[in-house]
């Protein structure tokens, strides 16, 4: 055994490493890496004053306010009511907590077109919910509030799936001495749960915030896609493909991906930090 | 759906006793179940009904016949093709990638793991754009493809490809964590006692993954069945040949055929209960063998 070899691969008796290896990155490579790389060299076909004037003409950076502006509103609406469903699952015990436990997945089960036509329905101004909105004077669907409800709608599991386990995992004697040193328990929430989940909350804040600002299929039903008022980004780049306006579907592709990128590594690092808090918390 | 954005097996549903607080002031764990139960029925519940509700609003005999015309049934068998052939390979690729992440140490194995969850943050949108960049008539293979008579873009091999690209992640992210946790000692001995490679992942490594492979595949599933955004792009949405069932709901619902595409929608939220109900079984039956 070469030493080069050994700094790659450390020695071991099980077979079928370069085989195992060999086709992961060969599949990983022709499906994802060659075809996303494709995207960025596309966009060099465009001059770089090009390239900014697709990207920030006024329709699409209306878009990028509308996708992201939803998206971080969505995930701080999750993230309050994630944490509040995730309590009330690991510490409250009532009839039917099982079904409503796998009732919580939902959104990642049901297809994205289906929650699109379901939540248009629901919301229109003659639906089970849009009608007394409507009497009330709030119009939801083909408003920007309709997307902000799909976006709520397709980022809800996210935070309550962080959040959960390290509420089961959580040692009930830091609260009891913060009880009985006479916290409140509005104090002992603040003080001592909230700085435990915080790690997982805001993973699963950036999980659900990157997963609403990509999203199309649930959006663009309820939308209403008014240029300028309720279009998502993801829209503009569709719009764009079918006008075969590829380099300006392209260069919006690239922002989007170069935003998601970023995010990814926000998530890799909060997701660090959870693992070690936890590890942590654990171990006292 | 990326890391931790669900149940992971290993932390799923505590099984201990009720909790009680000493100190609890007493309405306080009523309202608060209230409020989240009221807020999972109006944000979940509500829209799941509401499917079911339209799709019966034409009455039963219209329902069946928008399940059964040709192109909702061209839509059905579309589905299941690109399903097959997706979930398969990704399963395949899930088995063999998290073998090498969870047996073996070598150098950027964070890198390798970081990369096979790419296209979960990936917009469904681009993840269809990308193909169309290689394979379309203005793509990198266009002209090489149309000279050969080849078509990949608006046809079913885009589609296969979008939908393999979406569910990519899914096995591999089930078990590479599942098969870390569990160690090489199994393996090792298996291999020291004379086993082959090919006995030692049969009668070791399978049945220690078995569960993880299951509900990785049905989570695989669900999202190969019902992804819209990129295969719309690559679809072209021709009629009875490149639709989707989801597809197809979109082009009934665009047309004003209300009732038919919520029927058509029904099948998928069936699809999407179904996946749930046996999500939760494998979760159960995981943490009974622990």
């Amino acid at each position: 055994m070469t030493a080069v070899r050994l700094t790659f691969k450390r020695h071991s008796v099980l077979p079928g490493f370069h085989l195992a290896l060999g086709y992961t990155l060969l599949y990983l490579g022709l499906l994802v890496l060659v075809p996303l790389s494709a995207t960025f060299i596309k966009t060099f076909t465009l001059t770089w004053p090009g390239f900014w004037a697709e990207v920030s003409s006024p329709r699409v950076v209306a878009s990028y306010k509308l996708s992201f502006g939803a998206s971080l509103l969505a995930a701080s609406i999750n993230a309050v009511f994630g944490t509040l469903v995730a309590w009330v699952l690991v510490r409250y015990r009532f009839p039917g907590r099982r079904v409503i436990d796998a009732i919580v997945d939902l959104p990642f089960a049901l297809p994205t077109a289906v929650a699109g036509i379901a939540l248009t329905a629901v919301y229109a101004e003659n639906g089970w919910l849009g009608a007394p909105l409507a009497a009330l004077g709030v119009k939801v669907a083909f408003t920007p509030l309709g997307v902000l409800v799909a976006l709520i709608f397709i980022g809800l599991p996210f935070v309550v799936r962080t959040v959960q386990p390290v509420l089961e995992d959580m040692e009930k004697e830091l609260e009891e001495a913060a009880h009985s040193l006479g916290a409140s328990p509005l104090q002992t929430f603040v003080r001592v749960i909230l700085p435990t989940i915080l790690p997982a909350l805001l993973t699963g804040f950036t999980l659900a915030f990157a997963r609403a600002a990509g999203e199309y299929g649930s959006v663009i039903f309820i939308a209403g896609n008014i240029p300028l008022v309720s279009e998502i980004t993801p829209l503009i780049i569709i719009t764009k493909l079918e006008q075969f306006d590829y380099p300006g579907a392209t260069a919006v592709a690239v922002v989007m991906l170069v935003v998601s990128f970023l995010l990814l590594l926000t998530i890799n690092a909060l997701q660090g930090w959870a693992r070690r808090r936890h590890a942590q918390e654990r171990a006292v | 759906m990326p890391r931790n954005g669900r149940c992971d097996m290993t932390t799923a549903a505590a099984l201990d006793p009720p909790i009680v607080h000493r100190r609890e002031i007493p309405w306080v764990p009523l309202a608060l179940t209230t409020l989240a139960l009221g807020y999972l029925a109006l944000l979940l519940l509500v829209p799941l009904a509401a499917v079911f509700v339209e799709a019966l609003r034409k009455g039963a005999a219209y329902y069946f016949q928008a399940i059964a015309e040709p192109d909702a049934r061209s839509a059905i068998q579309l589905t299941l093709v690109a399903a097959g052939i997706a979930v398969p390979l990704n399963l395949i690729f899930g088995v063999t990638a998290a073998w090498a992440i969870a047996k073996f140490d070598f150098r950027g194995k964070t890198l390798l793991i970081s990369l096979i969850d790419l296209p979960f943050s990936v917009s469904p949108v681009i993840s269809g754009l990308i193909y169309v960049l290689l394979f379309g008539l203005q793509g990198w293979f266009g002209t090489w493809l149309s000279d050969h008579d080849l078509r990949i873009v608006f046809a079913v091999p885009g589609i296969v490809l979008a939908t393999i690209f979406v569910t990519f992640p899914f096995v591999a992210r089930e078990l590479i964590p599942l098969m870390q946790a569990q160690g090489r000692e199994e393996e090792e001995a298996a291999v020291v006692l004379g086993a082959n490679g090919w006995q030692t992942f049969r009668r070791v490594t399978l049945p220690n993954i078995k569960w993880g492979v299951l509900y990785g595949v049905i989570l695989c599933n669900a999202r190969a069945m019902g992804e819209f955004g990129a295969v719309s792009v690559v679809s072209g949405h021709i009629r009875g040949e490149t639709n989707t069932l989801p597809l197809h709901v979109e082009i009934l619902y665009n047309e004003y055929n209300f009732a038919a595409a919520f029927a058509c929608a029904s099948l998928l939220a069936l699809l999407a209960l179904v996946t749930l109900v046996i999500k939760t079984v494998v979760e159960h039956r995981y943490l009974k063998e622990q």
